[in-house]
């Protein structure tokens, strides 16, 4: 297992799933200049929406044909839950203190963990997600499961289409204006309101793509299962310059690839013996965190604050 | 001439405090209208206003035959009416020519609009020996350049410009000043807002006063320019 291209695959797969869900953070963050922090719990209602889908559909459904209806499950659940987050959390404190939507976020969070630990039915322990069958496949020799396979398809097609929305797109170019200086924006004919509840629902629809890859990897989705993605992806977010979309997704793979090297190889340092192994992954995760955010505040792509004005 | 802006006894306040205390003038299409007056007069407040980013205690705003007071922000751009507002306020990590099509983001005739970037090259050189370069490294005359033609790029009817000689070099000022000259021979109706009243007035078909949230004096620009209380508080003499 401690073979390098075995320990790189594995931090590109988690990886990627940081980056989709750090996408959401960015988009918002760049925007409205608020962090998302119910985001964990969008991905998470997006596993679940999937998963809804999936025990829908008759039995013997070949999982490959299911996983499209899944996708879209999700995304429809998920992004409900982050427009209505938008609508009726968000925007009446717009122009509140920025503590208060901070606080209304973690609060949301809360509400929609014991939502779904409420009232899905079995939720109360992690509830069994669809695996695909047969065994791995060798890649430059590293072992890739075929759930895997997956995000490692999904994470860069949605970055070659957001990118292309962005930049290539109307709503794009009203997106990066309200984002480099809302008023402005308006003044252009940007309707700003419309361009903030697509920012929350593009993120959304990412991490519900990211909660198919994380059921397909772990086999299990959970109510608890947002909060430490969440919290990687948000990590992953301001890792690689917060409001930056392709920092997200490059600051999810360091973050991912860091912590699978870390887990693989500190261990085998000597002096080091007692750090080693999966217990102190997390440790190197925010550790990594703590370094950029001394060395490098803006992150591995953003700007400098100074440049925003 | 009917008046393409009518402003009728317009108040807007910051909560409690009212910057703009019931104010009534009107622009003439093909004229140039200047609001003058010192920091604090309320002139932005007014500009913003009726570009919708603010909401008007009461009074009535008219443009072109319409109601302007209730309109959303982003719609008032497509009735005709552009703004380049205080400061600039360039998107400063798009590049120019990026900038400059924003000004036309509700237009669709994509001809038009290539043509209109080429009018604003043709206007402003320096914007076309530039155009892919980002808008934040521009000095601020060129910024100035560039907001003045993003805001052109909506093929305004009326063209609100907010302090546009603002922190210029005098070389600069000069420049924009002989723009805004040559925009109005083009027949573009103009409201302009300045601290440099002499530069305003002398382009001027009309201007008027405004000292704390009211306007204390109208005029032509030529009346304005030789009214002694105008020379004694705006321009410099005793």
């Amino acid at each position: 297992m401690n073979e390098l291209p075995q320990q790189l695959a594995n931090g590109l797969i988690l990886g990627a799933m940081y980056g989709l869900i750090a996408i959401g953070y960015t988009m918002v963050y760049g925007i409205v200049q608020l962090i998302n922090f119910a985001h964990g719990e969008i991905f998470m209602v997006g596993g679940f929406g999937a998963l809804t889908v999936w025990l829908w559909l008759p039995e013997g459904f070949a999982l490959g044909a299911a996983v499209p209806l899944m996708i879209l499950g999700g995304i429809v659940v998920s992004v409900a839950f982050a427009t209505a987050a938008e609508r009726f959390a968000y925007r009446p404190l717009r122009t509140a203190p920025r503590l208060a939507p901070l606080i209304t976020a973690i609060g949301l969070s809360i509400v929609l963990q014991q939502v779904v630990w409420m009232w899905y039915p079995d939720a109360k322990k992690d509830r069994p997600f669809p695996q695909f069958e047969g065994g791995p496949f060798d890649v430059f020799g590293a072992n890739i499961q075929r759930g895997d396979l997956f995000v490692l398809i999904a994470a860069p097609l949605c970055m070659v289409a957001l990118g292309f929305f962005v930049t290539k797109t109307r709503s794009g170019r009203g997106m990066q204006a309200t984002a480099q200086d809302p008023d402005t924006a308006k003044l252009m004919g940007v309707n700003t309101d419309r361009i903030i509840v697509m920012a929350f629902a593009i993120g959304a629809a990412f991490a519900a793509i990211a909660a198919v890859a994380y059921g397909l990897k772990n086999g299990q989705v959970g109510f608890r299962m947002g909060f430490l993605m969440g919290l990687k992806a948000f990590t992953a977010a301001v890792l690689g310059g917060i409001g930056n979309i392709y920092g997200a997704m490059l600051g999810g793979i360091v973050l991912g690839v860091a912590e699978s090297l870390a887990t693989g190889y500190i261990g085998d340092i000597p002096g080091m013996e007692l750090f080693g192994g999966g217990a102190w992954k997390d440790v190197w995760a925010f550790a990594l965190l703590i370094l950029v955010l001394l060395f490098r505040p803006q992150g591995l792509l953003g700007e400098r604050v100074a440049d925003r004005a | 001439m009917t008046a393409l802006l009518e402003v009728d006894n317009l108040r807007v306040a910051y909560g409690k405090i009212e910057a703009v205390k019931g104010i009534t003038f009107k622009v003439n299409a093909g004229e140039v209208v200047t609001l003058i007056g010192t920091n604090g007069a309320g002139k932005t407040t007014t500009l913003r206003t009726l570009s919708g980013l603010l909401q008007p205690l009461s009074g009535r705003i008219t443009f072109d035959g319409k109601p302007l007071h209730k309109t959303p922000a982003h719609k008032i751009v497509s009735m005709g009416l552009a703004h380049s507002p205080e400061g600039r306020r360039i998107f400063p990590r798009m590049t120019i020519e990026d900038n400059l099509r924003l000004g036309a983001f509700l237009r669709n005739d994509k001809e038009g609009i290539e043509k209109d970037i080429q009018r604003a090259y043709d206007l402003f050189p320096i914007l076309g020996e530039r155009r892919k370069q980002a808008a934040g490294t521009l000095s601020g005359g060129e910024q100035q350049m560039l907001a003045m033609g993003r805001a052109l790029m909506s093929q305004p009817k009326l063209l609100m410009l907010d302090e546009p000689s603002m922190g210029l070099s005098p070389i600069m000022m000069q420049k924009i000043m002989a723009t805004i000259k040559e925009l109005k021979s083009q027949g573009t109706t103009i409201l302009l807002i300045e601290q440099n009243a002499q530069a305003a007035l002398s382009l001027a078909d009309h201007g008027h006063v405004m000292e704390v949230g009211k306007i204390v004096l109208s005029g032509t620009g030529q009346d304005l320019l030789h009214d002694e209380s105008v020379r004694k508080a705006y321009l410099g003499e005793d």
